[in-house]
């Protein structure tokens, strides 16, 4: 199975409110708010490292729940705000943009 | 507002987290508008670097919704340096302008800074109106070739108009104008007094049946006609009043100068300290002023607490209040707006009205009966008004 990489998008409005995470969608205004778990994983979404090891760094170092649950829950999570333009998801590692 | 962003504005306000800021970048512009409450000569801006500097402050403060604001903001020559960096630090920004300087390749970067919305002063659809208000040969039709260049790149653009006499009756146009773009529309009935207290331009302001005439126009009105033109049932209890509070401004929102100075709001001009002589979260949590502003709540109001409007009908600023002179009195242009959109005169109004029988607003200076709707309950109701 290939890897999956995520990237923030830049064209979001975001900000940490108490440690949860406030993203406004450029594309439809829509507002967002990130739980603790998906919080770590969009600051973590740099592009280049795969999402199995941003979910074994960012999550199962520091919340209870074993590897495989965690993966299939972030994988939903980075489909659903893929779906809404905040997160871009790929097979190959996404270079930034200028 | 959505629930979302209710529940991140309680949020904020219980962490003391300012979560919005209008910033104006200059008070220097193109346009002589007849109304404005601004003067218009630079007193030492703030430079880029300070704005700069100022910025990553507000993005560490917690500060989300940034709105840049003049003054024309396009007059300062570093404007997108300022708007690219707001957009790195991930602010959600707002700009407001006259548009005028926005042309083909203004409006590409515009449309790259994935902006939530662009907020464009239109005060008519006729230029001989417009022009006039402006002081701008031709200021109209720039406006409106940029309103197109930006909608064209999906950029939300809203219109404001900013409603006196000589323009009142243009509305619909603007209006009409605004759908005719791909523009949303907004209405601004008030005329507010200049920053520096002067108030010789509040004679600018519609008179009480022309503003009757907006608050209960339909077309106006929103999903909720009846809940804005809403009987009030009377003075909240105590325990209540003690809990509410009469605005977001020193609460979750504030004001930045383009000199630094820091205010609760821009119509709310209390000088809470200036961002070059000491840092923006330590005005925020610890100058007087913030701290008096937010300590006020509507118990504390000695006239409007009793007033029949106090339990939420009322459409009271502080920062108004504090201009007429006390920021725990009642704002004798809202006590008007309230008393034309609900029929009842609010006891601040009667106050008023006794205290000043000439009246430089243009309203009617004598106050109706405590509960007689005057000539407005006798119209007929708009959507069940």
């Amino acid at each position: 199975m290939s890897p999956v990489y995520i990237a923030r998008v830049k064209e979001v409005a975001a900000r940490s409110i108490g440690g949860e995470m406030m993203i406004m969608s450029a594309r439809d205004s829509m507002l967002f708010s990130l739980n603790e778990t998906a919080t770590a994983i969009w600051q973590a979404a740099d592009g280049a490292t795969p999402l199995a090891e941003i979910v074994q760094r960012s999550v199962c170092a520091r919340f209870e729940v074993d590897a495989a649950t965690a993966l299939r829950d972030a994988e939903e999570l980075v489909e659903g705000l893929a779906q809404h333009g905040i997160l871009k998801v790929s097979n190959l590692p996404i270079e930034e943009t200028p | 507002m959505s629930a979302l962003i209710q529940e991140m504005s309680d949020k904020a306000q219980r962490l003391g987290i300012p979560l919005g800021v209008q910033f104006d970048l200059t008070y220097r512009c193109n346009e002589r508008c007849v109304h404005c409450y601004l003067d218009h000569d630079d007193r030492d801006e703030m430079t880029t670097a300070e704005i700069k500097d100022l910025l990553e402050q507000m993005a560490e403060a917690g500060v989300f919704f940034l709105t840049f604001s003049g003054g024309e903001i396009m007059m300062r020559r570093d404007f997108f340096a300022i708007v690219e960096h707001a957009r790195r630090l991930s602010f959600c920004v707002k700009l407001k302008t006259n548009a005028v300087m926005i042309h083909r390749s203004e409006a590409d970067r515009i449309q790259a800074l994935a902006l939530d919305s662009v907020q464009i002063s239109v005060y008519s659809h006729r230029a001989e109106v417009h022009d006039t208000i402006t002081r701008l040969p031709g200021s109209l039709k720039r406006t409106i070739e940029a309103v197109r260049l930006l909608v064209e790149r999906g950029v939300k653009v809203v219109f404001a108009n900013v409603l006196m006499r000589d323009n009142f009756a243009d509305y619909s146009g603007v209006q009409a104008l605004a759908a005719e773009v791909g523009a949303e529309f907004t209405i601004d009935p008030t005329i507010t007094p200049k920053i520096d207290g002067n108030r010789s331009i509040l004679g600018l302001n519609i008179d009480r049946a022309q503003l009757q005439q907006v608050l209960r126009d339909p077309s106006l009105l929103g999903a909720s006609p009846e809940e804005f033109c809403a009987l009030p049932d009377g003075p909240p209890a105590p325990q209540d009043a003690q809990l509410m509070l009469p605005c977001s401004a020193s609460h979750t929102f504030c004001y930045v100068s383009p000199y630094g100075d820091v205010c609760p709001c821009v119509q709310f001009p209390l000088l809470a300290g200036n961002v070059r002589t000491t840092r923006f979260l330590d005005i925020w949590h610890h100058s007087p002023q913030m701290k008096e502003v937010r300590s006020i709540t509507l118990s504390d109001l000695p006239v409007c607490s009793s007033c029949a409007h106090g339990g939420g009908t009322c459409s009271r600023c502080p920062g108004l209040a504090y201009m007429e002179g006390d920021m725990r009195g009642p704002s004798h242009q809202d006590c008007e707006k309230t008393f034309v959109r609900t029929g009842v005169a609010p006891t601040g109004w009667r106050v008023r009205c006794e205290a000043h029988p000439v009246d430089e607003t243009g309203a009617d200076p004598q106050p109706p009966p405590a509960q007689d709707p005057g000539p407005i309950a006798s119209s007929p109701p708009v959507n069940g008004c």
